[in-house]
């Protein structure tokens, strides 16, 4: 059966084309961006039918590398959960890297064979995360994605080596805190695999170790999620990072470490077991909660475009912690729908920021003025779309996962979280219509900017297509969520 | 044809006509012709609705989940065919009247102007036939976004801080209602509309009631500019005059009204809200709002603020009947949906030809103007009249079952309050109606004439129309009995 093999051929196509691909575009540049499209399409197309292949038969696919049974050998699971977020993040490398042509060759000509297999190596970490069985070979893929993306935003403007060492030092940090926390597992459990090691917790939850091991676990994947307070790193590298990296690394990096505590709170531990620990769901609550009203009042406070959208990032990485920290089904559901929908959101919001870069040279929220929309219509209606989805009107997909997370709030009595959701709308609200004000109305239009002297300057079909489609997939999405939850449900563990 | 489509075809007409309103940009005939027959198609599907809503039918069609369990619901029960037709019909004359508006007043950007229209008209008959609260809540949101670029419009200083105001407002209440509507749905499992509520069974505090029900109105209160959340609608008045007449006079704020109509008789039932005495707070609200914003309308010297602090009292005029919890109130505040409607366009379609062909805003600079347009002071009058509750306008018949209505329930405090602003309203009118009639105007009125067909005969009609349905309140689509009918089905404790 093929379907079985399809977890490892994802991340296998990735270290296929991260060596084939330096080595084919080592002489001819040009060929390294096509090469790694084609590669995350690959992956996609095998995220596709492994996905169709488990709704159809609705089996969990474990896949034990060299034969080797667990707990001697490590395994890749697939499962709902693992097929969903695999399904997501390749799909949108695919569409990022599509689009990464112009913005590479404006940005780094020369060093384009490397990117790209770099960028290549962060999404077979990525998926390496995603698709293990092993809470230490997650470790693994944790860092060879990690140590990619130090790289990836390295690359940017004068200031991105130093954003990067930044989050180098904080990042490995955090790495090194979840490390001690499977080690701590590990004294106690006796395993490093996580279904053997969701048979035994139950038993365990008395014991301090556990307790100690969860919160430095999270605290060390809370740093890669940017989960307040742990996000300092990111505002600077996404801001410095070029406008490819971001656009690769915002909408699915924290997205993965999302993943990962989801993973390690729901199925690991179980959302039974924290019942009788301390409340450790509420405190991680609060925290995303803080994050979310922090995230967006620094972006209203932004006058650079990208770094708007960073602290946006940061807010909305709250959100679906929130909704992990719900531990209900409608948490969950909303919670991974945003993962869905934010990872749409903010690709789409950063590649029209490397599309404005590429044509008007800057992404300086007060300078801009009605000419932008003039001289980039598609650009900006991509830009419109994704605004008001973040804001969350209907039918975009913003708000539904808004409405699933309200929904949770309300079954948990949780007022307080009920609120934080509804005012960081507003919120939203403020910073990115604040934008469009300034794009579509002669409000801010200089003295001697003649509108009708203005001609379209729009950027080419390949920087075009992927932010139109990234804009009507969520439209597409706000219709069809239903089915989206419906298996979300189906897949809430317990 | 097929009746279970026709409400979603009539929601879907205008929505279809905005790509090739788009695309007609640089053919402006063309673009106003896709206008004009899509509103003129929009109200003959809804005109189809109406025998079977005065039997009392419903039409409902489900489309897909919008969320597991929650569809996309299509239904057209007869209070949603009576706002639909009014809001649809009044649309054709408005269409009309813009072009001559927007074309008099030389205005830019109007394909996003006919555009945004259109939409704006797909989503208050999306309102209309909302069958649910989620559906409901799709369709409120649009209005507002869809409303957004015409409140902009002029792009003016006045009108960028009128579209944050009201931005701010009406984005505000849509996060209280869907708050409201995710309590309504964990606790009672269903958010559908149905004669009676959805509460029924649900033993809930007191207090936790009150909540919800407070959400609520914080929700849609806002589009009904009941106070202290009314101001966006003054600020909204830097519109163009026929966004001002259409959206809010009759779709934006009735579709406020409408939705208190939802809550109140579809989500709560008339007998919870008694039982938890909830309607009290309602008609506290309704009560001072219709005071205070009539002596607001005094201080205005802009026509159109004083027109629009007007809408403020008169849309609480419907609150308060409905407030009352009686079956002749509940029958007297849809009627004033009707009657408020065409006498409120009314005026506003005579304020925007005044600002078109004279070039006058404020009430001060009217002297003497009834000579040089005396169709449009003529409809102005009639307007006036009727909104001051005076026979045999339309206004009148709405103000009288309001009033039999506070005193079947008991209330008379009520009572007086119809019959004070009754005052107030001629109080703040007439002083026009005078100006225009008997003071003589200024040299510079010397060379003008009516303004244009285009605005006349539009205004004509709605000022016509508020007489026919104050003289024949049944002519045509018999708005007395549906109003009627669904008042008495939300107190017979049930219905379909």
């Amino acid at each position: 059966m093929i379907e079985t093999h399809l977890p490892v051929a994802i991340v296998f196509t990735y270290l296929l084309f991260a060596v084939i691909g330096t080595a084919v575009s080592f002489r001819n540049k040009d060929w390294a961006q096509p090469l790694a499209v084609l590669g995350a399409g690959v992956a996609t197309l095998f995220s596709i039918i492994a996905f169709i292949s488990f709704l159809n038969e609705g089996e969990i696919v474990r896949y034990w590398f060299g034969n080797w049974q667990p707990p001697v050998g490590i395994e890749f699971v697939y499962d709902g959960l693992s097929g969903f977020i695999s399904l997501v993040i390749n799909f949108v490398a695919f569409i990022v890297l599509w689009h990464s042509g112009a913005n590479a060759k404006a940005e780094f000509k020369s060093k384009r064979h490397v990117y790209y297999s770099v960028a290549m190596l962060l999404m077979l970490g990525f998926n390496g995360m995603v698709m293990t069985g092993d809470l230490f070979n997650l470790y693994v893929f944790l860092e060879i994605s990690s140590l990619a993306s130090y790289a990836l935003i390295a690359i940017g403007n004068k200031n991105a080596p130093f954003a990067a060492f930044r989050y180098l030092i904080i990042g490995t940090v955090g790495g090194t805190l979840y490390l001690l926390g499977v080690g701590f597992l590990y004294t106690i459990t006796g395993t490093l695999n996580m279904i053997d090691m969701e048979a035994m917790l139950p038993m365990l939850m008395d014991n301090n170790v556990a307790i100690a091991a969860l919160v430095l676990i999270l605290g060390g994947i809370g740093v890669k999620a940017a989960l307040f307070p742990l996000h300092g790193w990111l505002p600077d590298a996404y801001t410095n990072a070029s406008s490819t990296s971001s656009a690769l690394i915002a909408p699915i990096g924290t997205k993965v470490a999302a993943y990962v505590l989801f993973r390690v709170v729901l199925y690991v531990y179980g959302a039974d077991t924290f019942e009788s620990m301390i409340p450790i769901d509420y405190i991680i609550g609060l925290l995303a909660s803080v994050g979310i009203i922090y995230g967006s009042v620094m972006a209203i406070g932004q006058k650079e475009l990208k770094k708007m959208l960073a602290y946006s990032s940061v807010s909305q990485i709250g959100y679906i912690i929130m909704g992990l920290s719900l531990m209900n089904p409608f948490g969950f559901a909303g919670a991974l729908l945003h993962v869905l929908n934010h990872a749409f959101m903010k690709a789409c919001l950063f590649l029209v920021s490397g599309n404005l870069r590429l044509k008007l040279g800057h992404t300086r929220v007060f300078d801009f003025d009605s000419s932008v929309a003039k001289k980039q219509p598609w650009t900006m209606f991509g830009f419109t779309v994704a605004a008001i989805s973040m804001v969350g009107l209907p039918p975009l997909a913003g708000f539904f996962s808004k409405w699933y997370l309200a929904i949770g709030t309300v079954q948990n009595s949780n007022w307080l979280f009920l609120a934080v959701i509804l005012v960081s709308s507003l919120l939203n609200a403020v910073y990115f219509f604040r934008i469009l004000e300034k794009v579509y109305t002669n409000k801010d239009n200089p003295a001697d900017l003649d509108l009708d002297a203005v001609e379209q300057d729009e950027v080419g079909f390949n920087g075009k297509a992927p932010v139109m489609i990234l804009a009507i997939g969520l439209l597409v999405i706000g219709l069809t969520n239903a089915a989206i939850v419906g298996f979300l449900f189906n897949i809430f563990p317990g | 044809m097929d009746l279970q489509l026709v409400p979603l075809l009539a929601i879907l007409t205008s929505l279809a006509a905005v790509p090739f309103i788009l695309l007609s940009d640089k053919k402006p005939n063309l673009r106003e012709s896709w206008t004009i027959i899509a509103a003129v198609v929009k109200f003959l599907l809804v005109l189809t609705l109406i025998p079977g809503a005065l039997e009392g039918k419903t039409v409902a069609l489900e489309l897909f989940e919008l969320a597991p369990g929650l569809p996309l619901l299509i239904k057209a029960d007869p209070l949603g065919v009576y706002f639909a037709t009014i809001a649809s019909g009044l649309w054709i004359f408005t269409s009309f009247y813009s072009i001559g508006y927007v074309r008099g007043a030389g205005e830019h950007k109007q394909t996003r102007y006919f555009a945004s229209f259109a939409i704006c008209l797909s989503s208050t008959i999306g309102i209309a036939f909302s069958g649910n609260l989620l559906t409901f809540i799709v369709f409120y949101e649009m209005l507002t976004l869809a409303t957004y670029p015409l409140v902009i419009h002029k792009e003016t200083p006045k009108a960028i801080a009128a579209s944050r105001k009201y931005l701010t407002y009406t984005l505000t209440a849509g996060l209280l209602l869907i708050a409201a509507t995710a309590m309504t749905y964990i606790y009672t499992g269903s958010i559908e509309f149905v004669p009676g509520g959805v509460f029924g069974d649900t033993q809930l505090s007191p207090l936790l009631m009150a909540v919800i029900f407070i959400l609520f109105l914080g929700g849609v209160g806002v589009k009904a500019g009941i106070m202290p959340i009314h101001s966006w609608l003054p600020a909204a008045m830097a519109a163009p005059t026929p966004v001002s007449a259409l959206l809010h006079a009759v779709a934006v704020v009735k579709s406020g009204v409408f939705a208190v109509i939802r809550i109140v008789g579809y989500v709560f039932g008339t007998d919870v809200l008694a039982a938890y005495g909830l309607n009290e707070i309602l008609i506290v609200l309704a009560g001072t709002t219709i005071i205070v914003a009539s002596l607001m309308a005094f201080a205005q010297d802009n026509l159109k603020r004083r027109l629009a602090y007007s809408t403020v009292g008169h849309l609480s005029y419907i609150v308060l009947g409905v407030a009352l919890l009686t079956p002749l109130g509940m029958q007297g505040g849809i009627m004033h949906i009707a009657a408020h409607a065409t006498m409120k366009i009314t005026l506003f379609f005579c304020a925007g030809a005044i600002y078109v062909n004279l070039h006058k805003e404020n009430i001060s600079q009217l002297n003497g103007i009834a000579k040089v347009m005396p169709w449009t002071m003529a409809a102005f009058t009639i307007g006036s009249l009727g909104l001051a509750g005076i026979p045999p306008v339309n206004g009148f018949l709405s103000k009288w079952f309001l009033a039999m209505g506070s005193l079947q329930g008991d209330v008379t405090i009520a009572l007086i309050i119809l019959v004070v602003s009754g005052l107030l309203n001629v109080g703040y009118f007439f002083p026009i109606i005078q100006r225009a009639y008997f003071r003589k105007g200024g040299e510079e009125l010397d060379h003008h004439g009516e303004a244009s067909p285009f605005m006349v005969v539009p205004i004509m009609v709605t000022a016509s129309l508020s007489v026919i349905f104050g003289i024949f309140p049944n002519l045509f689509f018999g708005f007395f009995d549906l109003a009627a009918s669904i008042a008495q089905t939300l107190f017979t404790g049930g219905g379909l």
